[in-house]
């Protein structure tokens, strides 16, 4: 068991995906066939040993609030801890919601204060990924760190993120939050690791004046009186900030090294709710290749290149390639499908000729009917 | 204090289903995998809370560590439970001894002081061997209508094969005149199901008056509704239409699951109503690839296919190679099937390894069905004849 409590934000980035949070969180967007993206940091802090994680909601949580339950289907359906989804009024000193981690953090300020656990491991949930955050605790304490923050080598564009510096002994020494520092950077991955007692005088510091920044008014200026350390982090992360690299990261996971990266590891699965659905059934004139498929859907016709989530039905004579179908999605007989995502529950009648491209796949809403 | 239960059911899962050989070696018949997801036992238990009954004590003896395993606390079937839930029901040692159950009617006896905290009405004795989806809450209406003391569920079976099962025999209202036990010349076609709704004070009567029997086997087929039928006691037939099997062999194991398969399957386990509930694993979801050619079959989470797999039943986490050809076979948890192996008319149980180019089962299912037990290793280009059954590695 690890003397950590988790802390995971569910709303930080829901204005990067329009399409797809319309109607749910980022924590709740379905990936990898049967996941929702907070399966991802759910399970990683459970395969981390931390038995007492806190959700920190801000809107439109009921699929969310759904989806976890008790917590049972990560083992967190604990008698001490567990797993708590933190409403964004739970203290009456806060009249509005929250717009970033800080503010949120406020707001979840009993409950960090009330919690036992020595430290605590701060995360998003805007990722897939398979991160080993008891090595990352473990080394944060070995390095006897103040503050240990999780980052990735990768090509910075035009979207701004928030960038370390560090010198030779992995001590971070500048920070640019959300910077446009095109090239390839250190870039943060939004996972801290900190003491509890080290976090509450960080927030109350916060309240006393007025911060909203975590990085940018509480760790930057602080470079030199606190040990801020960096934890390189080089396996797959699909980061979701929009459609384009929701189809992208979903579609690498048709290759057997991104799969095994995520999957892979028999001592860090990833948990999902329990659906008691049937396995996948292939029928006759079936014809699949290179697909990913989870379990209860019925395939009767030819799938190539495809993300097929749960109960998803192909019927005859239809041709699905390169698409992402999501959740009880129908495709009719001899329908045409090219480089689509299709949100839950959509109805593809016969026949219909559906295509977007690579870079721009098309895209259907929740329950459409075309 | 423990509330009353208008229900109470007894579900029978100590049997060692010796005629399914190496594939029951280290687990209970109930425990063995079927339908590319579940154990036997998932269906009893599934009908058990879809029925609306959330009391049931499961009776093992046989190698019961991994169904204990599987059950737990009962919380893939809703049956982890503040008043009620799943209990698992051992044998035990009290002052007069210890004894093990020996028989069915014996295991309920021995039990009667759980049942009893429940103070039921009527108590469902089942088997954990059969696979089929029933609500049980009509029969116990029907029981109920009847003023009967015991009900036996009955299939309407061809009469050629009726020579097989227990066979009721009733009037025209259903109501059991005589019962023959694999009769050689059967007069009717309603053959016992193993589903029995009884009375509770009824039942317990009849438990004790066997148990001080000294001559009697302590068994429901044998003993307790003869002995009832002798009595008068009023005993009804319910006549259940729909999928029942008994996985008693290795061939009638093999059947069912190819039951599965189909456009209109006799078994339709995708219907929403009344799901068979089953513990869960996390597993990714399964990889086709590039290679693969499938063909009616059905494919659970965890796999990689390469290869060609037709009218087969495959369960999680198995690997199948490029160029390896599956047809008509049930693989279990966990194999692998290396390149250009090729596998007909068998089951391949858990985590056995077939090496690249062996050849199991024969082409057109002669000789009968070829069982490769767990953890079995099928060298290189060995070969398996149609029927034959390899518990042991084969290099």
């Amino acid at each position: 068991m690890s003397n950590a409590l988790g802390i995971i934000f569910s709303n930080i980035h829901d204005k990067y995906n329009p399409e797809l949070t319309k109607e749910r969180t980022v924590a709740s967007i379905p990936f990898a066939c049967r996941y929702r993206l907070i399966d991802f940091a759910l399970s990683n802090m459970v395969n981390a040993g931390i038995v007492n994680v806190g959700i920190i909601a801000n809107k439109h949580y009921q699929s969310l609030i759904n989806h976890v339950g008790s917590g049972k289907d990560w083992d967190l359906a604990r008698k001490n801890g567990g797993l708590v989804i933190i409403p964004p009024f739970s203290d009456r000193s806060y009249d509005s919601l929250y717009h970033n981690r800080l503010e949120a953090l406020k707001s979840a300020q009993v409950y960090i204060s009330d919690a036992t656990e020595e430290y605590v491991i701060l995360s998003d949930c805007d990722a897939a990924s398979n991160i080993p955050l008891a090595d990352v605790l473990a080394k944060h304490i070995e390095e006897n760190a103040d503050v240990t923050c999780v980052y990735r080598r990768q090509t910075v564009g035009d979207a701004p993120e928030t960038v370390f510096t560090l010198n030779n002994k992995g001590k971070i020494t500048d920070i640019g939050v959300y910077t446009n520092m095109p090239g390839q950077r250190n870039v943060s991955i939004n996972i801290t690791v900190m003491k509890r007692s080290l976090l509450l005088t960080f927030i109350s510091d916060a309240i006393a004046h007025g911060y909203s920044s975590m990085s940018r008014d509480i760790l930057a200026p602080n470079l030199d009186s606190y040990k801020i350390m960096a934890y390189k982090f080089d396996g797959y992360y699909a980061q979701i900030n929009s459609l384009e690299s929701y189809y992208r990261e979903d579609m690498r996971l048709l290759d057997k090294d991104v799969r095994d990266t995520l999957f892979g590891n028999d001592e860090r699965p990833v948990y999902t709710r329990i659906k008691d659905s049937f396995s996948t059934k292939y029928g006759d004139d079936a014809k699949v290749v290179n697909s990913m498929i989870a379990d209860g859907c019925i395939i009767e016709g030819t799938v190539e290149n495809c993300i097929l989530h749960r109960c998803v039905k192909v019927g005859k004579g239809a041709v699905v390639k390169n698409s992402i179908i999501m959740r009880d999605t129908v495709i009719s007989d001899n329908a045409n499908l090219n480089c689509v995502v299709s949100d839950r529950n959509v109805v593809v009648k016969d026949g219909r000729n559906l295509s977007g491209c690579e870079d721009l796949p098309f895209y259907i809403a929740k329950g459409k009917m075309i | 204090m423990i509330k009353k239960k208008k229900c109470v059911a007894m579900l029978l899962a100590g049997g060692q289903g010796s005629r399914l050989y190496s594939l029951t070696t280290s687990v209970a018949k109930p425990a063995v995998r079927f339908g590319s997801k579940y154990r036997i036992i998932d269906f009893t238990l599934s009908n058990c809370i879809n029925s609306g009954i959330d009391t049931v004590g499961v009776l093992t003896q046989y190698q019961p560590l991994e169904l204990n395993d599987y059950i737990g606390n009962g919380e893939p079937w809703d049956l982890d439970r503040t008043n009620g839930g799943v209990h698992i029901l051992p044998p035990y040692q009290d002052t007069k001894g210890a004894a093990w159950y020996k028989g069915t009617a014996n295991a309920i006896y021995q039990n009667i002081a759980f049942m009893k905290r429940y103070n039921p009405e009527y108590i469902l004795v089942l088997s954990g061997d059969h696979i089929y989806k029933m609500d049980y809450s009509k029969m116990i209406d029907a029981h109920i209508k009847n003023g009967a003391d015991c009900t036996i569920a009955v299939l309407n079976v061809p009469i050629e094969e009726a020579s097989r099962f227990g066979i009721m025999n009733t009037d025209k209202n259903n109501r059991i005149v005589e019962f023959e036990e694999k009769p050689a010349k059967p007069k009717s076609t309603k053959a016992s199901m193993g589903v029995y709704v009884f009375s509770a004070d009824k039942l317990f009567s009849y438990l004790e008056a066997d148990e001080a029997d000294p001559n009697s086997s302590n068994d429901f087929g044998k003993n307790i509704i003869p002995n009832m039928l002798n009595d008068n006691c009023v005993m009804y037939a319910y006549e259940f239409s729909g999928y029942w099997k008994d996985v008693g062999t290795i061939s009638s194991l093999w059947e069912a699951n190819m039951d599965l398969l189909g456009d209109n399957p006799s078994l339709d386990l995708n219907s929403p109503d009344n799901r068979v509930y089953y513990r869960h694993f996390p597993k990714n979801p399964h990889y086709i690839g590039n290679d693969a050619k499938i063909k009616n079959s059905l494919i659970a989470e965890g796999c990689e296919i390469n290869g060609t797999v037709e009218n087969s039943v495959l369960f999680d986490s198995i690997t199948v190679e490029k160029g390896a050809v599956i047809r008509n076979s049930v693989i279990m948890s966990g194999a692998t099937v290396r390149s250009d192996a090729n596998i007909n008319y068998s089951i391949i149980a858990e985590n056995a390894d077939v090496k690249s180019g062996a050849k199991i089962g024969d082409e057109n299912g002669k000789g009968g069905i070829t069982v490769v037990a767990n953890d079995i290793t099928v060298g290189e280009n060995q070969t398996v004849a149609g029927g034959e059954m390899i518990d042991k590695n084969l290099q």
